[in-house]
């Protein structure tokens, strides 16, 4: 058996009973990440003394039997969003190639202090903004089940890296779509949690209305491990919610009877992919088989959600983004000896150009004459569009869709149409705008093996409620136990 | 409304980036397609519709006034691309 390819959940059995070490376990995952590495190319920089070093002390903590956590001892990567002490935390971008930040991200911090072993920092697209990670501007990561095909984006290193078995599990950060969407081109789960639920101290913004870093696991209750693990309040976030954390793994294993789903017809539409609407709708028989409810439900302006989080993410990214100046970190390119042209120069050449592309947009709404016809419109569709959610979990009590129209694309073939590429979060991106909690499990696979992803969808908070159905239909199908042949 | 290269020039002015001729070609194009697409917005009557910026109520939050360390001068400085007697360093800004 190859232990690269088992779940926290197993692997920590192992580990308290002493059949594994963390030393060893790093090292077979280290091992694994050579080998395969080669292929799929999903980390930006691996800190195997690092990884050892902390698996020792993890080892002695496990020999103690004291304060042990379900992720004491267990390798896991993260995406290069989150900031990192003394590791290299480049957003997958040229103006943060060298940036090595003095402190580490809240998520890293708990992921630390519970004890689980950091092998690396893994690819995106540069600074979030893609679909595909083929924005990275460092290398492009490949998808485990087709290597001529994308592992879907923003969070494709985390995605690909799990599937691979390169690790255990990682963290994404979702801002429309960057942790399900990805889950569901890899065949992994992907959960983004209520906006709030877990810290963005020290997560590189991208959008702050809308970005929430999640896992991305081999199944769910690895998924539940890692967001007791992460979730909470943080002083150093003002957004992020003063709300007690349940225990996410009691919520397993109760069953989905009674529970009732609620299914968008906006989200089943003429001319979506025959295989993903057969997987998806595959999926919601056998949720009524183990007890639940289903019910039609209306969210009737999200034909809109892509047009509100075009306008809202790149409104406030624009003005994220207007910290990277060549003054503080990051690249600086200063030609001529004047402050302005420093700036303008340093951005031109530091970014991409997808991220030059929204910076671009977002400003241009933001500008004099432009602001109620662009970002004020979007934030008021954006609460009917809340609204649209509000009204439907009144009927129900989870949402169930597909996770993204087709599975996983060919590298390559949405680049040069940007609003192509926007359109392959049409079914993640109203998640986002109305704050609620969303995971992506896999639901079966196209003709060509290419994994599918169920969306569920829960009420703010109810990440339990979430974990609770997806657990239910992951038991009674195997779709989770496959794994890419590399 | 048509963008020109005249609002491209402008915004890129505004992002305080120093574009090619060719990306402002490029952006004159995409950023005439996407919002052209985003136009799909004006079909609903948002009167009086109060806008959502954040999803969870905005409060002030308020904490004790304690004394904490903060990061010290060394490693805050320690990704500055040029610094001075622990100070970041710009060109001259006044002539």
């Amino acid at each position: 058996m190859d232990i690269t390819s088992l779940t926290i959940h197993e692997l920590s059995e192992r580990l308290k009973k002493k059949e594994l070490s963390s030393v060893g376990l790093t090292k077979e995952f280290l091992a694994r990440m050579e080998s395969v590495e080669p292929k799929i190319h999903s980390f930006i920089t691996v800190t195997a003394n690092d990884a050892l070093e902390a698996a020792r002390h993890a080892d002695k903590r496990l020999a103690g039997g004291k304060d042990i956590t379900p992720l004491t001892g267990v390798p896991i990567s993260v995406k290069d969003i989150f900031c990192t002490k003394g590791v290299k935390t480049t957003c997958a971008s040229k103006i943060l190639a060298d940036f090595v930040p003095p402190y580490d991200s809240t998520v890293v911090r708990r992921l630390k202090d519970a004890g689980a072993v950091i092998l690396g920092k893994v690819n995106m697209d540069e600074f979030a903004m893609g679909s595909s990670t083929e924005n990275s501007a460092l290398f492009k990561t490949l998808n485990p089940w087709d290597t001529s095909r994308v592992p879907g984006g923003s969070s494709g290193g985390s995605a690909a890296s799990v599937a691979a078995g390169e690790c255990a599990a990682s963290v994404g950060t979702d801002t429309g779509g960057s942790i399900r969407q990805p889950a569901s081109c890899c065949g992994v789960v992907g959960l983004k949690p209520t906006y709030g639920r877990v810290s963005r101290y020290g997560m590189i913004a991208f959008a702050s209305s809308l970005d929430q870093g999640g896992p991305f696991t081999k199944d769910v209750r690895d998924s539940a491990i890692m967001l007791n693990a992460m979730a909470g309040h943080d002083p150093r976030d003002s957004t992020s919610i003063d709300a007690p954390v349940p225990d996410y793994a009691s919520f397993l294993g109760k069953g989905v009877k009674g529970l009732k789903v609620g299914i968008p017809k906006e989200y089943f539409i003429e001319g979506m992919d025959k295989d993903v609407e057969a997987a998806v709708r595959g999926a919601l028989e056998v949720l009524k088989k183990e007890g639940a409810e289903l019910v039609p439900i209306t969210l009737p302006h999200t034909e809109y959600a892509v047009a509100v989080y075009y306008l809202v993410a790149t409104a406030e990214a624009s003005s994220n983004l207007a910290r990277y100046d060549g003054v503080k970190y990051g690249l600086r390119v200063n030609e001529t000896g004047s402050l302005m042209d420093m700036y303008k120069r340093t951005r031109d050449a530091g970014f991409g150009g997808e991220v030059k592309r929204r910076i671009m947009l977002g400003t241009y709404s933001l500008s004099a004459g432009y602001y109620d016809a662009y970002y004020k419109k979007a934030s008021q569709v954006r609460t009917l569009i809340k609204n649209d959610f509000d009204s439907a979990f009144r009927k129900c009590d989870v949402i169930a869709t597909p996770t993204a129209p087709t599975a996983a694309f060919k590298l390559g073939e949405k680049v040069a149409d940007p609003l192509t590429m926007y359109l392959s979060d049409i079914f993640t991106i109203s998640c986002n705008l109305a704050g609620i909690p969303g995971i992506s499990i896999p639901c079966g696979f196209t003709k060509d093996g290419l994994p599918i992803g169920l969306q569920l969808l829960g009420k703010d908070l109810d990440e339990g409620t979430v974990l609770k159905a997806a657990y239910s239909y992951e038991q009674a199908t195997d779709w989770h136990k496959q794994r890419p042949r590399l | 409304m048509p963008i020109t290269k005249k609002d491209v020039l402008h915004v890129a002015d505004l992002a305080r980036l120093a574009l090619t001729d060719t990306e402002i070609d490029l952006y004159t194009g995409q950023l005439q397609r996407i919002l052209s697409y985003v136009e799909k917005l004006s079909e609903l009557d948002t009167k009086g519709i109060e806008p959502t910026t954040y999803t969870v109520p905005l409060m002030t939050v308020f904490r004790e006034d304690e004394t904490r360390p903060s990061l010290p001068r060394e490693e805050a400085l320690g990704n500055a691309p040029e610094e001075e007697k622990g100070c970041f360093k710009v060109p001259k800004i006044i002539e």
